[in-house]
């Protein structure tokens, strides 16, 4: 099942940078409002792992979600549409940058809380494949939810129940601003060897990479079941969320960021193809994400009258709140 | 006609609804033996599958039923006490009942929260006593506390086939409530509808859960004085207003006995509630436990803080005095 096709590799990592850097363009002119947490630098281990799945398998993921949910195979012009917060957008605008969530593709949702994604993708996947589907999961988190005590108890429930579910860490060095030195204690394969899981460290910043393990891992997941990490070590290029540029948090040494950036994964990959092969992917990205913002600021914007919609899935009408 | 207890209502429901549907299962600790003994004879009859005993990881197993309703499932999960609700608020709250609207229509979440034993059982203290039903009504989860064993069966029948999450809360009060039912005329309760169990003239007092048979003790012993409405919500959220105003503009008294913390409960919202839609000829009263309240172990203590049926009488006695 694995995408070899270093092409395609290439294509979803130059996405998912293009998508992310017009995208803070919007957030600068006020178009999406709220900001979004940049997924630069991350690219390869989104694309890498999801270029080992299968449509029908699930992921879910983090606040820093947005390419999981493009990797997985969501339409770029309906996520853009999404962060605008518009009708057309895959949440109808009710979700926005840290909630976008595409169930058709088998994405879960982006999460906004740390670590949650664990639990769940192991309670779909346990279901799916209880009425017989031989589907696996994926749940991305940073190194940041390797401290939450929800994502440890997943850990235990996966292994456990054989519930072939890969956790992936991103461990770009740090949760917003505490350096992991500062935060974790042992070491994050340490955390899956105590629950009994196959843990592998991989380079996240080489796409190529990231896809061997996952396919390795999602390999022997569907042949036995059962969970495995693998711990992705990145650089995040950017900021924890667009706000920081206005706050100008200092937490890493320009040095360090400098280091961080000379290994981006896009040019790590696109050194893989001929250079007209790579000029021509950077060419058609170009027309989809240009067809993605038109797309999207073209969009309707919700009618407030139905700010509740979607609430209750029985049906059930809330209360108003005024008078 | 034969003898039903409350628990064994709720027994026969998880039954009836595992037999009639294979998407129903239970998830929770020690109900394979049946710790609560809500779930007796169930693992024998369904299998280790579908009445799945889980590691003491509520945040974890939480999630996972939100994950299976994700994918499908109709998961019932047992809480043996009623405070691990505050461990996995946020799982409920955050994920299950927020997913419908954040993905803007994409999932249901349909996984019902069973809590037998809800509020105090002598001798269990501090952090096994509370009745947190407030909570989740103020969150706008759907929210269920049966009174009555027919009740019991009915409204937890409709909690399992209801498409949004619902927090059954069984008041350890009223588990051992036995009452003369006809089997083969147990029926699902819709949720959001109330029941006067004892019609009344002068007052109508709304009664939650155990306090109903509290509150038809009391009437029948003022029969010579004051004609008491008792009024049964039986679902706190979505709550029965129309049949509350219905009754009040007969009677035009209040007043509410609730077994919860004062500041913020259910108790507070019905009253300013009846306030905005009807005139009534007296200040409403509310019974409750105390502001902020702990249950204190030793016996006297722990019902010294819990609503009492004098509290009631005098609360009766105020709105007939002053209206």
């Amino acid at each position: 099942m694995t995408d070899a096709d270093p092409v395609r590799l290439y294509r979803a990592v130059r996405l998912i940078r293009r998508f992310e850097e017009r995208a803070i363009e919007l957030v600068r002119s006020g178009h999406v409002v709220g900001g979004i947490h940049p997924y630069l630098g991350q690219e390869g281990i989104a694309a890498g792992v999801c270029a080992a799945l299968r449509a029908d398998d699930v992921v879910a993921g983090t606040h820093r979600g947005h390419g999981h949910v493009l990797a997985k195979g969501a339409d770029p012009a309906r996520m853009m549409a999404e962060l605008c917060g518009r009708v057309t957008g895959l949440n109808a605008g009710r979700g926005g940058s840290m909630h976008a969530a595409d169930f058709a593709v088998g994405v879960l949702g982006a999460n906004a809380i740390v670590g949650a994604s664990g639990a769940i993708v192991t309670g779909a996947v346990w279901a799916r494949r209880r009425r017989g589907d031989d589907i696996v999961g994926v749940s991305f988190f940073g190194d940041g939810a390797v401290n939450e005590g929800m994502l440890l108890e997943a850990f235990n429930l996966a292994a456990l129940w054989r519930v072939p579910v890969l956790f992936v860490c991103e461990n770009n060095g740090y949760a917003t601003t505490m350096p992991v030195a500062g935060a974790v204690a042992g070491s994050i394969p340490g955390r899956a060897a105590a629950f009994g899981i196959p843990a592998a460290v991989v380079d996240g910043q080489d796409p190529e990479a990231v896809r061997d393990a996952a396919s390795a891992a999602i390999d022997r997941m569907r042949a036995c079941g059962g969970p495995e990490l693998i711990e992705a070590r990145t650089y995040r290029f950017d900021a924890h969320h667009t706000f920081e540029h206005a706050v100008r948090l200092d937490y890493r040494p320009p040095d360090e960021v400098t280091r961080g950036r000379s290994r981006d994964p896009v040019d790590i990959q696109g050194a893989r193809l001929p250079v007209e092969a790579r000029a021509g992917v950077d060419a058609e990205v170009e027309e989809v994400l240009t067809r993605a913002v038109e797309f999207a600021l073209a969009s309707a914007e919700p009618d407030p009258a139905d700010a509740l919609a979607h609430l209750y899935a029985s049906g059930l009408t809330a209360r108003t709140g005024g008078g | 006609m034969p003898r039903l207890s409350y628990r064994r209502a709720l027994t026969r429901a998880l039954a009836d609804e595992l037999a009639r549907d294979e998407s129903v299962f239970l998830l929770g600790e020690d109900i394979r033996v049946a710790a609560s003994n809500v779930t007796a004879g169930l693992a024998k009859r369904f299998g280790p599958d579908r009445v799945r005993d889980t590691p003491l990881s509520e945040q974890a197993f939480t999630s996972f039923a939100t994950g299976a309703a994700l994918a499908g499932m109709r998961p019932v999960v047992e809480f043996q006490i009623p405070s691990l609700l505050f461990l996995v608020f946020e799982q409920i709250v955050n994920h299950a009942h927020k997913f419908p609207l954040m993905t803007g229509g994409q999932c249901a979440v349909p996984v019902t929260y069973l809590v037998p034993g809800s509020g105090s059982r002598a001798g269990w203290a501090g952090q096994h006593s509370d009745h947190p039903y407030s909570l989740f009504a103020h969150v706008g989860v759907t929210t269920v506390v049966p009174a009555t064993p027919a009740d019991a069966y009915g409204l937890l029948v409709s909690a399992v086939r209801c498409d949004d999450p619902v927090v059954v809360f069984a008041p350890a009060g009223a588990l051992d409530v036995r009452a003369d039912v006809d089997l083969a005329a147990l029926a699902p309760v819709p949720l959001g509808r109330a029941r006067v169990h004892r019609p009344g003239d002068d007052v109508t007092v709304v009664a939650v859960g155990h306090l109903v048979h509290d509150a038809l003790a009391v009437a029948e012993e003022l029969t010579d004085q004051v004609s008491v409405e008792v009024f049964d919500p039986r679902t706190l959220y979505p709550f029965d207003w129309d049949a509350l105003a219905e009754s009040l503009r007969r009677t035009g008294r209040l007043v509410v006995v609730d077994d919860a913390n004062r500041s913020c409960g259910i108790a507070g919202e019905i009253i300013a509630t009846m306030v905005e839609r009807v005139r009534l000829v007296a200040p409403p009263r509310r019974v409750t436990r105390p502001d902020g309240a702990v249950l204190p172990f030793a016996p006297a203590l722990d019902r010294a803080v819990q609503p009492s049926r004098e509290q009631l009488r005098a609360a009766i006695g105020h709105v007939m005095k002053e209206g």
